[in-house]
């Protein structure tokens, strides 16, 4: 480097990122370590948290089918959600690409504004239209004669995969929009040239460019997907539990804090082994597009 | 390039008619005149924006939220102009890990932080205080802080802070008069940015709150979780409103297309 920043010597960059380097270390760092060693303690109904080292929640997490049930339940859930977001979310960004100019830039910010809107409320929209005898559109149809009981859509997985598909969507638009911007249209337009229908063109130029995009943003979408707390939690209610609204019970209702600790520990591992993974999986696979 | 065919046209309609719908529902019920969840048919009432005042728990929950975003963002920034200076300027040894450790929060699971959080805050004598709650905004939103200050930190001309070195200006000086103006719009995007994000997180906070520190989307969920009426959509509306004009200001400054692209990276 050269200029300014140089005469300060090589310490600077240590002393400017030495405040924050203390904080996350202090306030990240630390408190994660407590939570993996919190999973290890031992925990009774009068006696508390119990500062000893033992396996008993791991234990309790691998035999009882309740756990296994319930982290099936979050993962396959979060498997729908991105497979959804990719057949819906691929095209769309297609379609967005090639609108011109004006129409573009407008309708990106329509579908990804909602990104900045509280999930809260956009879940709640959800449970207004489907909810029960009073959603709206369940209103609707039962008043127009079209089906006589609500949709089940409430405390069901398909309304989880819904709302979560919805919530996430903008991310899959994203990075699918991302990978048609490195897309040079010449070679489409080539491909008609040589003689290709519309189908062979998206299956043979256009698929094989965007499927990084798409498997980024599925990596993303899965991620966030399986760790959801509020779609879950407001969709799913307390009779349909997934990782993130179990630990939530454990710690907020049921007060068992090492028994929580070792469920958020396990969703954590498996989502960095599992995003790790694919990230180099794709990266290997994908070599040539990333360069 | 061939244009859209009516197909996809079909598609496209279907698609952002179901984009909106959730959130158009919410603030269209939030104007009823009638005391259950109805589209306002019968005219337009603010009935339910009134009956917000009856609730001080959302008025209190809505200052909590105001507070925390506004000062977790500025201290994530105290911490983050630094980092993000160094990180733009000079090659050293665990740059990139640095950089790494920073943008963590985006990787980690907000569950698993607010329970990491509760753990550490408890055990520190301060569960449930608005001390514990900056401290923890100013790590979830420290990500978007550092990327947009460090995207202009890297793209910024720095001739200029030349000029001012050869006139005689050094260290504060220069930094208040040269560079912090230079990356300025950077900075007031990662400010609203980070804003956003606290204001928004639920996951995270529930865990954290105690009543009197609620934050408005912590008050929401517990609120819909017994029942949904009327009020929580205007409260809605009223947060997507407030969004909405933060979204506004962040268009001003910096471009929102810039700041959504920085944040579909944050997965990766």
């Amino acid at each position: 480097m050269s200029g300014v920043a140089e005469e300060r010597g090589a310490r600077a960059p240590w002393a400017l990122t030495a405040p924050a380097l203390m904080l996350f270390v202090g306030v990240l760092l630390i408190p994660l370590a407590m939570t993996v060693m919190l999973s290890f303690h031992d925990w009774g109904q009068y006696k508390g948290i119990e500062p000893v080292f033992i396996l008993k929640n791991w234990y309790e997490i691998a035999a009882d089918p309740y756990y296994a049930e319930m982290f099936w339940r979050t993962f396959r859930i979060a498997i729908l959600t991105t497979l959804l977001t990719a057949l819906l979310g691929a095209p769309e960004a297609y379609i967005l690409n090639r609108m011109s100019g004006r129409w573009k830039s407008f309708f990106l910010l329509v579908i990804l504004g909602p990104l900045l809107i509280s999930v809260v409320a956009r879940t709640l929209g959800w449970a207004l239209l489907f909810g029960g005898n009073n959603g709206l559109v369940n209103k609707l149809l039962m008043s127009l004669g079209v089906m006589r009981s609500p949709i089940p859509f409430m405390f069901t997985e398909t309304g989880m995969v819904v709302a979560l598909a919805h919530v996430m969507m903008p991310f899959m638009v994203l990075s699918v929009w991302a990978a048609l911007q490195r897309l040079d249209p010449q070679i489409e337009n080539a491909a008609m040239s040589l003689g290709a229908g519309p189908v062979t063109i998206i299956r043979r130029i256009i698929m094989p460019q965007i499927m990084p995009g798409v498997l980024s943003g599925a990596i993303i979408v899965f991620s966030l997907s399986a760790s959801a707390f509020a779609t879950p939690a407001i969709i799913g209610g307390r009779r349909l539990k997934v990782a993130a609204t179990l630990a939530y019970d454990e710690f907020l209702n049921t007060l068992n804090w090492p028994l929580g600790a070792a469920v958020a520990t396990l969703l954590l591992f498996a989502l960095v082994l599992i995003v790790v993974g694919s990230n180099a999986l794709i990266e290997r696979r994908y070599a040539e597009v990333f360069r | 390039m061939r244009r859209n065919g009516p197909l996809a046209l079909i598609f496209h309609t279907l698609f952002v008619i179901i984009m909106l719908a959730p959130i158009l529902v919410v603030c269209l019920v939030a104007f009823t005149p009638e005391g259950y969840l109805s589209l306002p048919t019968n005219g337009f009432s603010l009935r339910w924006f009134r009956a917000i005042a009856n609730y001080p728990e959302f008025i209190h929950a809505f200052w909590v939220s105001l507070g925390l975003g506004a000062l977790s963002s500025l201290v994530a920034l105290l911490f983050a102009v630094p980092a993000a200076l160094a990180i733009a300027r000079y090659r050293f040894r665990g740059r990139d890990a640095l950089a790494a450790l920073f943008l963590s929060p985006l990787m980690i699971p907000h569950v698993v932080l607010g329970i990491a959080f509760l753990r550490f805050f408890t055990s520190a004598g301060l569960g449930g205080s608005f001390a514990a709650l900056i401290i923890a905004h100013v790590i979830i939103v420290f990500p978007f802080a550092l990327r947009l200050t460090l995207a202009a930190a890297t793209g910024m001309d720095r001739t200029v802070e030349m000029a001012a070195v050869s006139l005689g200006a050094g260290g504060w000086t220069l930094f208040r008069r040269v560079t912090l103006p230079l990356i300025l719009p950077g900075v007031i995007s990662g400010w609203a940015l980070a804003f956003i994000q606290s204001f928004d997180d639920l996951t995270m906070t529930v865990f954290l709150a105690a009543p009197g520190t609620e934050t408005l989307p912590v008050r929401m969920f517990l609120y819909i979780q017994d029942n949904i009426d009327p009020l929580v959509t205007s409260v809605s509306a009223c947060v997507i409103a407030i969004t909405m004009s933060a979204l506004i200001l962040l268009d001003r400054f910096y471009g929102l297309d810039r700041v959504l692209a920085g944040k579909g990276d944050t997965g990766r």
